[in-house]
């Protein structure tokens, strides 16, 4: 065995090679919206289509109430490259509907002050 | 690590908010009745140690919470996995805070990676930021220097947060203010993160900033 070889299957490619195998292999979400803030909201809550594969269902539980991406990145403990390509898959099947933020107005910056000042 | 609250104030039900349980009823787009839930983000910036965490704790309505993102993915894009053996790989860690700001908004508060190596993570951090709060520690006030200089060049709103820790220097804002150089309408505060109240007005310093920039911006 060679030292490249040695030095592959260690402690560092484990966090990498790992999370990804529930999105085999893919790293890369085709739904570039996604952003840390992304608020998602489950459609449907219809497991059947994702049999073996429990982070789907994860997804479609958590998001029955508005979840962030990074929220769900969090629950899931699954890194943000991970989630977002599973999320694009169910945004795929329409089982779920994304809400990217919007730029801020003075409507809305007045509102955080509103809700800031209530906390 | 553990996620830590140096001092955990009780944790705090959103008020007259019914948007956390399930079955939340949410505005799909199509003209619905509804109005749609916003979501809005706030960064916490500063050196490493000074308090960041501390204050996204102090003021979520949850306890912080922990997301990751790989290195590799987001420095070299690859887009699938050839060839992976060869990187190496890093995650940077992400704290968060939720805080339910009325039945449409949600705010997040994001604390910063405090590494200088994880400054390619600053800009989808700062991407659709409304501000930032830039903690600083006046025993070694130049590690939010890189903070305020990424903040001034994005022109993104910041607002400075002198957090006091016992036994550090007790300048005045004026004092910071010119050893920082920073603008004058750069609101700067002293502060103590490890109280919900110092967090509140710190996010109220800044969201005021925000608005009046806008508004100055808007002529």
């Amino acid at each position: 065995m060679s030292d490249d070889d040695d030095h592959w299957f260690d402690e560092e490619a484990g966090p990498l090679v790992r999370p990804y195998a529930v999105t085999g292999g893919r790293t890369r979400a085709v739904h570039p919206e996604l952003d840390l803030i992304t608020l998602v909201v489950t459609l449907q809550l219809d497991v059947r289509a994702w049999p073996g594969e429990p982070e789907y269902e994860s997804i479609l539980r958590m998001c029955r109430a508005p979840m962030s991406v990074a929220e769900i990145s969090a629950a899931l403990k699954l890194p943000l490259g991970v989630v977002k390509v599973l999320i694009g898959d169910l945004i795929e099947r329409h089982q779920v509907m994304v809400r990217s933020s919007r730029a801020p107005d003075t409507t809305m910056l007045q509102a955080v002050l509103e809700g800031i000042r209530r906390i | 690590m553990a996620i830590g609250r140096p001092d955990p104030s009780p944790r705090r039900a959103a008020r007259g908010v019914t948007t956390t349980g399930a079955g939340t009823v949410l505005d799909d787009g199509s003209g619905g009745t509804g109005t749609p839930v916003t979501a809005v983000k706030l960064l916490v910036a500063g050196g490493f140690g000074v308090g960041k965490t501390t204050m996204v704790g102090s003021i979520s309505e949850i306890t912080p919470l922990r997301t990751e993102e790989l290195l590799t993915e987001l420095s070299v894009g690859i887009d699938d996995l050839a060839g992976v053996e060869r990187k190496t790989t890093t995650t940077v860690a992400l704290d968060f805070g939720r805080i339910t700001l009325s039945r449409h908004l949600v705010l997040y508060l994001f604390g910063t990676p405090g590494q200088d190596r994880f400054w390619f993570m600053w800009n989808e951090l700062s991407n659709g930021a409304l501000g930032a709060v830039v903690l600083a520690d006046t025993r070694r006030l130049d590690t939010c220097f890189p903070s305020i200089d990424f903040f001034e060049r994005r022109n993104i709103p910041f607002v400075i947060g002198v957090n006091r820790f016992d036994g550090s220097p007790g300048y005045t804002v004026e004092e910071v203010r010119h050893a920082l150089d920073v603008d004058a309408v750069v609101p700067i505060l002293i502060c103590d993160v490890r109280r919900r109240e110092s967090s509140k007005s710190l996010l109220l310093a800044l969201t005021e900033h925000v608005i009046e920039r806008s508004t100055v911006s808007m002529g």
